[in-house]
């Protein structure tokens, strides 16, 4: 019954890849993991279309918990069931929980070192940038919503506001914005 | 600044902590970062097994790693463990923590997420998926706006300002490796360029 998805469609066929994919994609994340996992999973990889990516991170933000590893959980869900799912928990914590242990103990040697401070800045601005041009690229799925492109335009733009401008808690704008945007959307799709 | 703790911890602390963590768990809409607020109350004032400099280096330093930022609850439950005395206890803090917040939320969205497929040709379903769209888009450039403002002095932060448009712009643009533009902005930085 269930739709098979074309067979050339690029998928992780292991365990192993699964892992391993979430692990160098959780350690390219410096200031989150938020700026490259749109990066990997759709472009490079191309495990997820942009629509997709954006219809699981939906998901994936509207559920308690960090959504990053909300991602990683329902992806890995899709692909090998319970096992899948822990498997990409693991590659996405693993290895980062390592390192941060590692840096919280030599810490020590570097606390007031002006270099690694700037380098840290550096880095911080360039996440900014990452993420912010992630978002840029996911605009191009506006062109095929069920809404008019121009709604959605505002409604993004308005979300911006909302939450960048006027800080506004995340709650609110995802139950409000967010349902007025499912609402409009709801209408405009055939029964 | 703070004086150094030193924790007598019981299985009961534990436990405690643990209940707290699961409860934050299920609160944490947004990512564990939106409930920061709440576990400053729990563990630095209320039961003062953390001080203020460990707080705030755990959140400073998880962000800084590469990872998910999640991470920084992990580095509170190291504190916690170190302050009762010991190595094993640090490890166990990480443990109780991190599983602690991450256990409830999973697995809630696993089991959404699985109906969630199973029922994606719905109306509901592809509405709510579809629709929002815009708002997550919203959020991801409101998440950049807030991290590359962080210091908000533009008088002097301007030039770090630039590297973060720059990034946007060439990482929209192009197809360029993220680690080089990441390694870019560790330099400048590390040289004090920027």
């Amino acid at each position: 019954m269930s739709l098979s998805p074309p067979a050339e469609r690029p998928r992780p066929h292991t365990l192993t890849e699964l892992f391993l994919a979430f692990t160098f994609l959780a350690l390219q994340g410096f200031g989150g993991v938020l700026a490259v996992v749109q990066r990997e999973l759709v472009e490079r990889k191309q495990w997820l279309t942009p629509d997709e990516f954006l219809e699981d991170w939906a998901v994936a933000q509207i559920m308690p918990g960090p959504n990053v590893v909300n991602l990683a959980l329902m992806l890995g869900a899709r692909y090998f069931g319970v096992a899948g799912a822990l498997a990409a928990l693991a590659g996405m914590l693993a290895a980062p929980l390592l390192l941060l242990l590692l840096l919280v103990m030599l810490r020590a040697r570097f606390a007031d070192s002006v270099a690694v401070a700037g380098a840290l800045r550096g880095m911080a601005a360039v996440a900014a940038g990452l993420i912010g041009a992630a978002g840029l690229r996911l605009t191009a799925s506006f062109a095929r919503s069920p809404l008019p492109a121009a709604w959605c335009v505002a409604l993004a733009a308005l979300g911006f506001v909302l939450v960048a401008l006027l800080h506004c808690p995340l709650v609110y704008v995802l139950v409000g914005l967010g349902g007025l945007a499912c609402v409009l959307t709801y209408r405009r799709l055939r029964p | 600044m703070n004086p150094p703790l030193h924790l007598v911890l019981s299985w009961h602390d534990w436990l405690d902590l643990f209940g707290h963590y699961l409860l934050l768990s299920l609160m944490s809409v947004g990512g564990a970062i939106s409930t920061t607020a709440d576990m400053h109350r729990y563990l630095v004032e209320q039961h003062h097994w953390l001080t203020q400099t460990q707080f705030n280096d755990s959140i400073a330093l998880a962000q800084a790693a590469p990872g998910p930022n999640v991470l920084f609850v992990a580095l509170m439950g190291w504190h916690v463990g170190l302050n009762a005395g010991s190595m094993a206890a640090a490890l166990l803090g990480v443990l109780v923590t991190l599983s602690g917040v991450l256990i409830p939320s999973t697995m809630l969205t696993y089991v959404a997420s699985q109906w969630g497929h199973r029922n994606r040709e719905l109306r509901a379903v592809r509405a709510f998926k579809q629709g929002m769209a815009p708002v997550v888009v919203a959020l991801m450039m409101a998440t950049s706006w807030i991290l590359g403002s962080a210091n908000r002095n533009p008088a002097t932060d301007w030039p770090l300002w630039l590297l973060a448009f720059g990034t946007g712009l060439l990482i929209w643009r192009t197809r360029i490796h993220l680690l080089w533009v990441l390694a870019l902005g560790a330099l400048l930085g590390a040289f004090q360029l920027i």
